[in-house]
């Protein structure tokens, strides 16, 4: 299959990369890592009219902790932040989530900003983001500024990034002591989207919920953050009974349809069985059992 | 639209040709360097028949396009053998017998290639978690595995 053919830009500073969407505007698209946007493409889906190549652009790749944020350069691949020592030791959802997007060659070329800016609510990182309650850094023509993740996603494939803002970096804040998180996905098979899949990021006080930020994957228009499950186990002990109220509600959050990977009452079904197992192991990780 | 030059070392070998920005790196390497050993099966992001190494990570050619390897290193195929001495991954295939149509073969071997240069000494599980992306049809797999642990003891001798 061939693409539509394009006008291919390969800026070497962020700053002529925005020169470029701004006089391009919304017959540009940015080109992180390719491995949605080329498909889209080559099934004549998306058929821009210019690509901006983001990948000669230098510091736009990096993971670092600094000033209370563990921060991720918006270009960083798959690859790197499944074998990241600080990701996999700190912060094993980031891990768990970067595992299981599509396959190792593919996260060979994918980033994690990419895998936001597109804003599919079958991709992974949504969901983990709007758990862990990061923050992004936009960049345009003014400066950068920042979003809150619960502000990004505006509808499906629609983020409130403007047209010649480009996604440069993740902020994530370094959880506090006794915090723990987990990414739990069903998968048809390496390489699928999500039949479902649940974030959660936990943060104990004794026996009791300090915080918990729990997101769905791919039950929706939009990844969705299950606001009312977080809030009914919010300051609850970690008991049974609290976890399965919680994954209950966080069920009737979800919003699937039937597609080829299952029906809605299946969905809603893994929601729920998976924000318990993803709770029980973001608690284990909390109290260092894992 | 215009062509564009781009400039790419295949196999230790420098190339320069003029390309549209839209030609997928997978034609380029078998139509323009006529590398016919980097195969094209599902085009879809989802076989790895046409797994190659871009600066020595692999990658699936067939979504990536030529201009982006413009100025960076390709490994294929066929730069696996040396001054007429396989690789220890194609011998590991041979020995094992790890094909039986061959068509996935290239690719497998190129990710195999890559997973012994991180991992000498992978377990079966990494093998397996490796070759996620490399779709065979014909062998169950187990014979695949068994020639990259062929390669892998080969190299440590």
């Amino acid at each position: 299959m061939i693409p539509a053919s394009f006008e291919y830009f390969s800026p070497q500073t962020l700053a002529e990369a925005i020169a470029l969407l701004q006089k391009h505007g919304s017959d540009a698209k940015i080109l992180a890592g390719g491995q949605s946007l080329i498909p889209l493409m080559k099934l004549r889906m998306a058929s821009p009219k210019s690509l901006i190549d983001l990948n000669r652009i230098s510091g736009l790749s990096y993971i670092k902790e600094a000033d209370g944020f563990l921060t991720i350069g918006a270009l960083t691949r798959e690859s790197d932040i499944d074998s990241s020592d600080l990701i996999r030791g700190k912060y094993p959802i980031l891990a768990d989530t970067a595992t299981v997007i599509a396959d190792p060659l593919v996260r060979n070329m994918a980033t994690v900003g990419g895998n936001l800016a597109h804003a599919d609510p079958a991709n992974d990182h949504p969901a983990t983001m709007l758990a862990l309650g990061c923050e992004v850094i936009a960049t345009g023509p003014k400066g950068a500024r920042k979003i809150p993740i619960g502000e990004f996603f505006t509808d499906i494939f629609t983020t409130s990034l403007r047209p010649d803002e480009i996604l440069t970096e993740i902020r994530i804040p370094v959880p506090p002591a006794r915090s723990g998180g987990a990414y739990l996905k069903v998968e048809r098979k390496v390489g699928d989207f999500a039949a479902a899949a649940v974030a959660v990021q936990i943060t104990l006080d004794g026996n009791n919920v300090k915080r918990v930020g729990i997101g769905l994957t791919n039950v929706g228009p939009t990844p969705i953050k299950a606001k009312r499950a977080e809030k009914a186990l919010e300051g609850k002990a970690i008991d049974e009974r609290n976890i399965g109220e919680a994954a209950r509600i966080a069920s009737e959050e979800a919003q699937p349809t039937d597609d080829l990977r299952g029906s809605a009452e299946y969905k809603r079904s893994l929601i729920r069985v998976l924000t318990v197992r993803a709770l029980q192991k973001g608690i284990a990780r909390a109290k260092g059992e894992h | 639209m215009a062509k564009q030059k781009i400039r790419v070392t295949v196999n230790g070998i420098a190339h320069e040709a003029e390309v549209e920005p839209r030609m997928l790196l997978v034609h380029f390497i078998r139509e323009v360097l006529s590398l016919t050993g980097t195969h094209i099966g599902c085009d879809t992001t989802t076989c790895g028949a046409c797994t190659l190494l871009l600066d020595e990570k692999p990658i699936k050619s067939c979504t990536a396009f030529a201009v982006m390897a413009d100025g960076r290193e390709i490994m294929t195929v066929e730069g696996l053998e040396k001054d007429g001495k396989l690789d220890p991954v194609q011998d590991g295939f041979h020995q094992e017998h790890g094909l039986q149509c061959g068509f996935c073969t290239p690719g497998m071997m190129m990710t195999s290639y890559a997973l012994l240069k991180k991992n000498p000494s992978p377990s079966e599980e990494d093998i397996r978690w490796a070759i996620s992306g490399n779709l065979c049809r014909c062998t169950g797999y187990v014979n695949i595995v068994k020639s990259v642990q062929y390669a892998s003891q080969k190299a440590a001798h």
